[in-house]
Formats: structure tokens, sequence, C-alpha cells
């Protein structure tokens, strides 16, 4: 046990069936926890059990297993919103990851409160998925696209924010924490500011929710969207946080079963929130797995998480400064999260990440979905090391060494 | 680690043959990898239907650059039908190592350049 930060990751390895794999004949060293995390025992020991015993369909049976199993996906509902402190459950709607949360915004509501010569804001930090959606609405109703800047330290520029607000801002839509480059935005601050102009927020949170502290209360964002593969729970499963006076209003999303409350031939009316954005049968199973998942993290602690990361990534940045040849992107404080992309001289991301998967280091090389990011930056590509409640110090040595190592198979 | 940077691969990556580009060329095509931003162009000259001149330009892995210069070196004299017939196969046997899905998609990048290229050819 750490005492500063109240986590022993040793400790919580034992809860993660894959750690114990090898890679190459060397210990699985997993530092690519931005693109997914793996799974705790209690997770997949979930889904397992609710296969084996309790599985339905939800909310069409009355039968014991309908009742059990819509009973277990409600339930993980609730865990999901006190998880993130939703103020009220109506407002959590199941999908299928964060992207297919924002792309549900960008239709449902950007297509009904979007309109020609209408500014969208976003930034030049997010990942594709915040991206793409809102330039397809921009183009389909004819409203502009602005991109608040982001300085070479790798933060986002408050003040060309100010800018872009003063002007017909519908929506600003940014990243809580950066993919690439571990910077952590004043969320509170942007939305705010933003309010005062007259515009709704979503806050991508698909790097903040599964590693530090996340209240949609305090932060006041009007959209919030995360995925469950991300924080220990299975694939195929995300989540949105709405504001429920919004999502009242908002026309669905896609139609079909579920998500109804009376169907004639020829028109039909809306089931109730949360479920009229859940149409056909939903991903009940990993639903269940992401509440076991919020189950473990809430016991584990966000705070000590939080701090957990941040002590590895000061950790990773004091080695990497003293390594010859190796660049880091984004803020050098402290203040960052567990995600370091760096360069490393002559080096290609791809071959660096080859090197390391010999060496059983498991990083994420290339773009991170965040091409314009990277032209900002004015790089090709870079290597990212992230890291999660079960990395160690002791995996840190090993990236930096491997790095050394490729250094000398690959470069001059 | 030493398997898979073999070095015939490593020497293409560090002495790349035909690099660079032509003027006028009759096949020119560039295309990037959107996972990890590398890019490749091609530029060929043909003389009576056979590649008499090509040169490759871009930025990339060694995979992908490797195999952009291999594959220079394999279409040069060759006639645009035998260039229509270049399969992944053929690249991974000139690479001569087994690549996985992802990185496969590094060592075709160069082949899909051309294959675009030589679609285009035809539809002039």
């Amino acid at each position: 046990m750490n005492t500063q930060t109240g986590l022993d990751p040793l400790a919580l390895r034992a809860d993660f069936p894959v750690l114990a794999r090898e890679v190459h004949g060397k210990p699985l060293a997993y530092l690519d926890n931005a693109a997914s995390t793996q799974k705790p025992r209690v997770v997949i020991e979930t889904l397992e059990k609710f296969y084996r015993v309790h599985y339905a369909n939800i909310h069409r049976g009355v039968h014991t297993l309908s009742e059990e199993a819509t009973a277990a996906y409600e339930e993980a509902r609730d865990k999901v919103a006190a998880f993130i402190n939703a103020p009220h459950r109506s407002g959590v709607i199941f999908t299928h990851n964060a992207t297919e949360a924002i792309n549900l915004v960008a239709y449902a509501w950007g297509r009904a409160n979007v309109g020609p010569g209408d500014r969208i804001v976003v930034t030049e930090m997010e990942h594709h998925s915040n991206l793409v959606p809102w330039q397809l609405l921009a183009r389909e109703v004819g409203a502009e696209l602005a991109h608040v800047s982001v300085t070479d330290e790798g933060r986002l520029d408050l003040e060309s924010l100010d800018r872009l607000l003063q002007g017909p801002v519908k929506l600003v839509a940014f990243t809580h924490v950066s993919n690439v480059l571990g910077t952590v935005n004043p969320a509170r601050e942007i939305t705010t500011r933003a309010h005062a102009a007259g515009a709704r927020v979503l806050v991508d949170a698909a790097q903040s929710v599964p590693h530090l502290p996340v209240d949609v209360g305090a932060l006041d964002c009007d959209f919030l969207a995360f995925s469950g593969h991300k924080m220990c729970g299975p694939t195929g499963i995300g989540v949105l946080y709405g504001r429920p006076e919004l999502l009242e209003k908002m026309p669905p999303f896609l139609t079909g079963g579920g998500m109804i409350s009376r169907v004639g031939r020829t028109e039909a009316s809306w089931a109730d929130l949360p479920w009229k954005f859940e149409a056909g049968t939903p991903a009940i199973a990993e639903a269940v797995g992401l509440g076991a998942a919020v189950d473990y993290l809430s016991a584990v602690g966000m705070e000590p998480v939080w701090a957990h990361e941040q002590e590895l990534a000061a950790y990773t940045l004091e080695r990497l400064e003293e390594a010859p040849g190796v660049r880091v992107v984004g803020p050098l404080a402290r203040e960052r999260s567990g995600v370091v992309a760096f360069t490393v001289a002559s080096i290609h991301p791809h071959d660096l990440a080859q090197a390391l998967d010999w060496e059983g280091v498991a990083i994420r090389a290339g773009l991170h979905c965040a091409q314009p990011l990277h032209e900002r930056l004015g790089l090709e590509a870079t290597a990212r090391a992230s890291f999660y409640l079960y990395n160690t110090r002791k995996e840190v040595d090993r990236l930096v060494e491997g790095i050394q190592k490729a250094q000398g198979w690959l470069a001059g | 680690m030493e398997n898979f940077y073999r070095e015939h691969i490593l020497d293409h990556y560090r002495h790349p043959r035909n690099q660079g580009t032509l003027e006028d060329a009759d096949i020119s095509c560039e295309r990037d990898n959107p996972v990890c931003g590398d890019v490749v162009r091609l530029d060929i000259r043909l003389s009576d239907g056979r590649v008499s001149e090509v040169r490759f330009s871009g930025h990339g892995c060694v995979i992908s650059m490797a195999s952009a210069s291999i594959l220079t070196e394999e279409i040069l004299g060759k006639t645009v039908e035998e260039l229509m017939t270049l399969q992944d196969e053929d690249v991974f046997r000139m690479l001569g190592i087994t690549l996985g899905p992802v990185r496969a998609k590094c060592g075709l990048l160069p082949l899909r350049v051309l294959q675009r290229g030589l679609a285009r050819l035809g539809e002039t």
C-alpha cells in the first residue's frame, strides 16, 4: 500500500486474470489503457453468472428470468447514476459506447436545435468521435464548426474559447481529459462560460470517468458521454448522461421496439426516459457487467485511482525526460492524467511499439484517433503509454528499458 | 525481434531504393494509413506498357517504408498487366515475414497505392 495514494497496485493486479499471462516469454506490462482496460475477475464472473442463471430479454416477459434480468439491468443503471452523481436515473441512457452516445446527441438534439448560421464549438484536441459527428451535423444543417486552439504546451487556449463564444453558439463539445496529451481540461470553467453565452455543453468523458471522480452535477454539463470498456467493464456498453428536461424535448435517435409507448398503424408515441433512447434489445449482460465494474472501482475508490495514475505519470515524465532522444508531448506539469504520449528520435512509433511488444510491453502507436491534434502539433504519429490502477513503477522502468533496447536495434 | 526486422528489411529502410518523385509521371498516387499517419506516394513512368522508372516518397514505419522500397524494385520493368496481378501474398513473400492483421496494413500500404493508381489509369 502506497500511503500517499492509498492504493496498492500489486494487490489489485491479482484481481485481473490476464495480467498473469506472458507475451513473448515476458510478463505482460499492459500500458494501453486509454484504448481499453483489462477486466477484473468480478466483471468476468458477473457476465458468466448472468448468462448462466438470470438471462432473458428485459421489460418484456412476466416470467421469472425476465423479471430478474430487468432488475439487474436497471440496478446497473442506478449504480452508474450514483457513480457520476447523476441527479436522476432518467438521465442515464445506456448506449453501446461513447461514440454512439455522442452521435445520439448530434442526431436527436443537434438536428432539432442547430440551424443555418449557428456555431458548434469543439477543440483542436478532440478524439474523432467528438469531432466527426459535429462535422456531419454542421454540413447537414449549414452550421459553422469552430475549434478552440491548443497551446504549444498542450492546453486549451481559453481566450480563443471566449472569442468563439461571441456569436450564435449552440453547443460547446469538448473532451474532459485528452487521450493524447493527458491534459485535464477545466471542465467546470468551460461549462460556465459556455452557458453564459447561451450554449449547451457536451463533455466527452471517455478518458475521465474511468480515472477520476466525476460529478455531473458539479460539472453542470448538459450531456456527458463515456464507454464501459475503458473502465473495467465489457465492450458494447456505454453511457450518455443528459439533463432529463433536454432529453424529454428531444426526438428519439434509433426507433423500434423497447422505446415506444403505443404504436398504431401510422404513428407511435415514445416511452418514458431513459427507455425512449434505448431502442431494440440493449446490451443487457454488458450493462450488468458495467454495474459490477462500477462496484469494483467504487470499492477501490476513485480518489486513490486518480492519485495513483498521477503519481505514475509523474514518474514516467521524470524517467523519459532523462532518456536521450525521447520527447514527451503535452503538459510537463504534474496535473495531468495517466496518459503519456511521446516520440523517439529516428524511430517510427509503430516500430517502437513492435520492439516493446517483444519485451512484453503493450503500448499504442499512431494517431490515437486524433489526427487534427497531431497536425496541430506538427507530429506524424506518437507512441503512447497509458496507465490504470494495476500498473506499477516497475512497468514504467520496463518501458524505459524497452525504448533503450529499441534504440539499439533500430536507430542508426 | 531480430526475426521481424530482418536484415534485408532494415537495409531497405536505411538505404531506400528508388526514393524520390517523378515529374509528369504516367501513374502518380498517394495514400495514407489513417490509423498511424503513414503516407506513401508512388510515381511511375511507362514506356511501351512497361514500368521504365519508379519512385516512392512519404514517411512511415520500417515495414511500410521497406515494403515501398522493395515494391519499386519488384515492379521495375513489369507490364501494367503484370502489376494488376500483384496480390497481398506477393508483398508478404517479398518482405519474407508474417504480419498480423494490424501490422499488415503497414506492409500493404504501398501495394494499395499502386492498386489505386492502376485503377485511375484504367478510368482515363
